[in-house]
C-alpha cells in the first residue's frame, strides 16, 4: 500500500495528538502504566508513538502494535488531562490502522469476521448464545466438563470466565419478556430500552429486572425488535466501518419510536452510544441523526433518578457495599453521582468508597480475554482497594466490569462472604422484585 | 562520545539482575521526550531498584564514554532528562520504595522515584510539611525535583527545593557511591556538595537517595483575591503587603488574558473587565489570620484596587484556586504551542517586569499571556503560538530572547524553578559572565573527566543558538 505521509497522518488523525503537552498527568491515573510500569504503556507514550509515525520518525506501524493492544481503553486519562486530549479517538484511529494493514491468520481473520460481522449484531445468534449457555449448564454438561477438569483446559483462560458465568435463563422465560410495558402510577417519560448483545443473551435477567424498575420508577417502556450491537467491541478493535454500520442501524431503529430517552444499563455501550454523534460526524446524512440520538441515550441510573428515585429501598440485613464504577461511564458518559445516590437511598445499606475508586478492573470488553495476565494484574490491584473496604457487596454497572469482579472475588477465595452484583440485581433485590 | 554497541547492551544486560533492560523501538521512543521540545532517541532504557547495578553501569559508561540520562517522571519543562546524545537513560522512577519519617529530627529519606505529592501526604499524616509543591507534584518524582530545585507557589514564604535538603547519596560519573551532608541541621563539615548537587540538573551525578527536612505544619489558612484596574497597582499592592511585615505563603498574579482565557474555558465569575488580580494565601494560628486578612484589605485598597473578595467557606476558597489552576489548560486551547519561561526578578521590580513584558508582546506581536509567583518575583509570561508555523515561531524566538534579557537586566534570572536544560543553554554567558560560567564548566569537568552525565545541557555547545522552530 503506497502512501503519502500527509494521507497517513490524517488516517491516524495526527492533528489530535498536537493538543498533548506530555505534561504527564496522565500518568498517575493509568492502570496499564501502574501495573506495566513503562512508558510505553501510559497515554502520554502512546500518543507519542502515533505522533512519531504521523511526523515519519517510526516508518513501521507494528511497532505501535503491542503498546496499542495493551491499553484498555478505559479513558480515565481524558479525565486526567488538563489540556483535553481526545485520546479515545486516536486510540481508535491507530488501531484501525493497524488492523488494516496486518494479515491476520486463517482461522484469526474467520474468528474476527464471525464475532465482529455475524455473532455481536444478530439477536438471533445472540440468542442462541444465551439458549446454548442455559443448555450447557441445566443438560449436565457443565458438571461433566467440571469433574473432568476440561474447563481448565479452555483457551483463552475461558476456564476461569466460566467458573463466574450468570446463571443462564430459559428460552422459554426469554421469550415471555414483553415488547412493551406500562409505567405504575403517573407515567413520566416513555423511554426505549437498550438490550445490548451480551446483556441480552447471557444477562437477560438484568435486562429483564431494568424494563420493571424502570415502569415500576413511571416509565413507559418499549423495546424496540430492529435494534442491534451497539458496535462498541468493534470500534475498540479498529473494525470502525462495521461500528458505523451497526449505529446506523440503530439510530433508525428507534427513530421509529417517538421516546424522551434511550436507556441503557451497561456503561460500556452506553458510552459508545453517546458517542454515535462523534463517529458519524464527518458523514453528513447520518450526523445530525446520529447526535439527536446520542442525546436521547441515557444510563439508567440517570434516568431511574430523573424519575425521583425508587421509593422504599431496604436492604434485608444491615450491609456495606462498594461500588466499582465503569470506566466508560465515568470517564465517557461522565455519569458519577446518580448510581451513588441510588445506593444511598437504601436504608440498611452502608457505601463504602474504595481508594482509587475510578481506576479500571481490567475487564475493558474483550481485554482480559484476549490480554489475560495484564488484566488479572490490573484486577489484583483492584482486589486489593475491595477487600480493604471490608464489603460484602460490590456494585458494577457494566457486564464486563461484572464479570471481572466476580472472578476477582473467586480468585481471592472470597466467595461465600461477598456478593458481585450490578447495579439493577441490588436495586430490585432491595426493592422486593426478583 | 561513543556510541553504544551490541557488545555494550550485552554487558549491561549482565549487570542488571534486578530490573530491566528496554531496548525495543516502542520503549526507546517512549522515553525520547519531556514536557519541552525535542525528540531523542536513547540506545537503552535502564529500569532497577539497586543502586549498585547503577553504579556498576555508570562505572560501564565512564569506561566506554557512553551518555547517561538520569530521568524520574519526565514532567520538565526545560528537556533536562532529553536523551539528546543518545546513549542510555536510568528512569529512575521505579525507585520509589523508600519514604520513611522521622518525627523527632523533622526529616525523610526518600528514594528518587518517590512521588512529591507521596512526601507531602506521609509528611502531613504526622502533622508536618514539605513545602515545595511544584503544581506537576502529583506527577513529578522527588529525585527530579531536587535535581532540578524545582520551586513552586510556596516559595515566596518557604523557600525552594534546596532550602529542604540536608543530605544525599549519589553516583558519580565516574561509578563511585558517594554520601554528602547527613540527619542535622547544622552541618559544616567541608564543602556543601548537597547544595552543588541539587539544581545541578543530573549533570554531576545521579542522586539516589536524599534527607529532606520537614516543619511543623501551619494550622489554619485563608485566602484573599483583590482585583486591580491596572497591572501596575497590583505589583505595587504585593510590595506594600510584603513591607507591611505580612508574609503570605503564597501570592499569585493573574493578567488580563489569564483571566479571560480561563473564564472563556470554565465559567468561574472571574472579573474579565480587570486589568489583573493577585490571590493570596495566608497560613499560620488563626488569631493572626484574622488579623492580617484585615490589613491586606485595607493596604490593597489604598494603592486602588477595584474589588477585595474573601471566600466564606473552604467551597469558595477551592474555587479562587481553581481559577489559577485553569490557567496552564486554558491558554493551550488558544493555540496548541505553549512556550512556558519562568524568567524572575527581584520583587521590588515586578511592576517594570510587567510593563516591559507588554512592550515585547507588542513588539513582536506575539500571545503572551502573564501569570505566575508574584510574591517572589518568579512570573510565568507564557507564550501561545502554532510550532507549525515557522514565521510566528521566528518571532518568538526572538521575544524569548528579549525576555531572558530583560530579566537579567532588572537583576534577575533566566530560570527561577524549571532549570536551564537545553533551551536556555545559549544564554548562560550574558547572566553569568564569561569568567562565572567558566568556573562551572571547570567544576563539571573535575566530576565528569569523561562528560557522561547528561551531556549537552546547562552548557552552550558552540554556536548554539535557541531554535523552537
Amino acid at each position: 500500500m503506497k502512501q503519502t505521509l500527509e494521507q497517513l497522518k490524517e488516517e491516524l488523525q495526527y492533528e489530535k495528538t498536537n493538543a498533548c503537552v506530555q505534561c504527564g498527568y496522565c500518568l498517575p491515573v493509568c492502570p496499564t502504566y501502574m501495573t506495566m510500569g513503562k512508558e510505553t504503556h501510559s497515554p502520554r507514550g502512546r500518543i507519542n508513538l502515533i505522533k512519531m509515525v504521523g511526523e515519519g520518525k517510526i516508518t513501521d506501524l507494528s511497532v505501535l502494535e503491542e503498546p496499542m493492544n495493551m491499553c484498555l481503553g478505559c479513558r480515565a486519562c481524558e479525565t486526567a488531562c488538563p489540556t483535553g486530549v481526545q485520546y479515545g479517538s486516536l486510540l481508535e484511529a491507530a488501531r484501525a490502522a493497524i488492523v488494516k494493514r496486518k494479515t491476520f491468520s486463517v482461522p484469526v481473520r474467520l474468528l474476527r469476521n464471525a464475532m465482529f460481522k455475524k455473532v455481536f449484531p444478530s439477536r438471533q445468534a445472540m440468542t442462541l448464545t444465551g439458549n446454548a449457555v442455559w443448555l450447557y449448564e441445566k443438560s449436565g454438561v457443565r458438571k461433566a466438563a467440571h469433574k473432568s477438569g476440561m474447563t481448565n483446559k479452555l483457551p483463552y483462560h475461558l476456564g476461569a470466565f466460566e467458573a463466574v458465568m450468570p446463571q443462564a435463563v430459559s428460552p422459554k422465560e426469554r421469550k415471555k419478556t414483553p415488547d412493551r410495558i406500562k409505567a405504575k402510577g403517573e407515567k413520566k417519560y416513555t423511554v426505549a430500552f437498550f438490550t445490548g448483545c451480551i446483556m441480552d443473551a447471557m444477562f437477560q435477567r438484568i435486562n429483564r429486572l431494568s424494563i420493571e424498575l424502570l415502569a415500576e420508577a413511571g416509565c413507559d417502556v418499549v423495546v424496540i425488535q430492529k435494534q442491534t450491537c451497539c458496535g462498541a467491541l468493534h470500534a475498540h478493535s479498529g473494525e470502525m466501518e462495521e461500528a458505523k454500520r451497526l449505529a446506523k442501524q440503530n439510530i433508525a431503529a428507534f427513530e421509529e419510536e417517538n421516546v424522551d430517552f434511550v436507556v441503557n444499563n451497561a456503561g460500556g455501550c452506553g458510552a459508545m452510544l453517546y458517542e454515535y454523534g462523534h463517529l458519524l460526524a464527518s458523514d453528513q446524512e447520518w450526523a445530525a441523526r446520529a447526535s439527536a440520538f446520542s442525546e436521547k441515550s441515557k444510563d439508567i441510573s440517570e434516568v431511574l433518578i430523573s424519575c425521583g428515585g425508587l421509593p422504599n429501598l431496604r436492604s434485608k440485613r444491615k450491609e456495606r457495599v462498594t461500588y466499582q464504577r465503569s470506566c466508560h461511564m465515568t470517564n465517557v458518559q461522565k455519569v458519577t453521582k446518580q448510581p451513588v445516590e441510588l445506593l444511598k437511598s437504601i436504608s440498611g445499606v452502608q457505601l463504602i468508597e474504595m481508594e482509587r475508586a475510578d481506576m479500571c478492573c481490567g475487564s475493558a470488553g474483550i481485554y482480559n480475554i484476549v490480554n489475560y495476565d495484564a488484566s488479572m494484574e490490573i484486577l489484583d490491584e483492584k482486589m486489593k482497594d475491595t477487600k480493604a473496604t471490608g464489603a460484602s457487596v460490590v456494585v458494577t454497572t457494566n457486564p464486563g466490569c461484572l464479570l471481572q469482579m466476580k472472578l476477582g472475588i473467586e480468585r481471592e477465595n472470597l466467595s461465600q462472604s461477598v456478593r458481585a452484583l450490578h447495579l439493577i440485581e441490588y436495586l430490585a433485590e432491595t426493592a422486593g422484585i426478583s | 562520545m561513543k556510541a553504544v554497541k551490541q557488545k555494550h547492551i550485552e554487558e549491561i544486560q549482565n549487570i542488571v539482575k534486578e530490573g530491566r533492560v528496554l531496548i525495543d523501538k516502542s520503549d526507546r521512543f517512549s522515553y525520547s521526550f519531556d514536557g519541552s521540545f525535542g525528540t531523542f532517541l536513547p540506545d537503552a532504557v535502564i529500569q532497577t531498584k539497586s543502586v549498585e547495578e547503577l553504579a556498576a553501569l555508570v562505572k560501564l559508561a565512564n569506561r566506554e564514554q557512553i551518555p547517561v540520562y538520569p530521568r524520574g517522571q519526565s514532567t520538565s519543562l526545560s528537556g533536562g532528562p532529553l536523551p539528546v546524545k543518545g546513549g542510555l537513560v536510568f528512569d529512575l522512577s521505579v525507585m520509589n520504595d523508600v519514604l520513611e519519617i522521622y518525627e523527632e529530627d523533622l526529616v525523610a529519606v526518600v528514594s528518587p522515584g518517590v512521588l512529591t505529592s507521596a512526601v507531602h501526604q506521609a509528611a502531613e499524616q504526622r502533622g508536618l510539611m514539605y513545602p515545595p509543591d511544584p503544581s506537576s507534584s502529583h506527577v513529578s518524582t522527588i529525585g527530579g525535583n531536587l535535581a532540578e530545585n524545582s520551586g513552586g507557589p510556596r516559595g515566596l514564604k518557604y523557600g525552594v527545593t534546596k532550602d529542604y535538603v540536608i543530605g544525599l547519596e549519589v553516583i558519580t560519573p565516574e561509578g563511585e557511591i558517594i554520601k554528602t551532608g547527613g540527619k542535622t541541621v547544622k552541618n559544616v563539615t567541608g564543602y556543601d556538595l548537597t547544595k552543588l548537587i541539587v539544581g545541578s540538573e543530573g549533570t554531576l551525578g545521579i542522586i539516589t537517595k536524599a534527607i529532606l527536612r520537614l516543619i511543623p505544619k501551619p494550622v489554619a489558612s485563608a485566602t484573599v483575591m483583590a482585583v486591580f484596574n491596572s497591572l501596575v497597582d497590583a505589583g505595587s499592592a504585593i510590595s506594600k503587603i510584603l513591607s507591611a511585615g505580612i508574609l503570605p505563603s503564597k501570592m499569585e498574579l493573574m493578567d488580563q488574558s489569564s483571566i479571560t482565557a480561563v473564564e472563556n474555558y470554565e465559567p468561574l465569575g472571574l472579573p474579565t473587565e480587570a486589568e489583573a488580580i493577585i490571590l493570596i494565601e495566608l497560613d499560620g494560628h488563626p488569631l493572626a489570620l484574622e488579623d492580617e486578612v484585615k490589613k491586606i484589605n485595607e493596604l490593597c485598597h489604598s494603592v486602588g484596587a477595584e474589588e477585595i473578595r474573601i471566600p466564606k467557606n473552604k467551597a469558595e476558597e477551592a474555587e479562587i484556586w481553581r481559577a489559577r489552576k485553569l490557567v496552564s489548560p486554558a491558554i493551550v486551547r488558544i493555540k496548541p504551542t505553549k512556550i512556558s519561561e519562568d524568567a524572575t526578578v527581584p520583587r521590588s521590580k515586578i511592576p517594570q517586569m510587567c510593563q516591559r513584558l507588554q512592550e515585547i508582546r507588542d513588539k513582536y506581536n506575539i500571545h503572551l499571556v502573564v501569570f505566575g509567583h508574584a510574591g517572589d518575583g518568579n512570573l510565568h509570561p507564557n507564550i501561545i503560538c502554532d510550532k507549525n508555523d515557522k514565521e510566528e515561531m521566528r518571532r518568538v524566538e526572538q521575544a524569548v530572547a528579549e525576555i531572558f534579557t530583560t530579566a537579567v537586566e532588572l537583576g534577575g534570572t533566566l530560570s527561577g524553578e524549571h532549570g536551564i536544560g537545553l533551551m536556555k543553554a545559549p544564554f548562560m554567558e550574558m547572566e553569568l559572565g564569561t569568567a562565572g560560567l567558566e568556573m562551572m564548566k571547570r567544576i563539571k569537568k573535575v566530576w565528569d573527566p569523561n562528560n557522561i552525565m547528561n551531556p549537552g545541557k546547562i552548557f552552550p555547545e558552540p554556536g548554539q543558538k535557541l531554535e523552537l522552530s
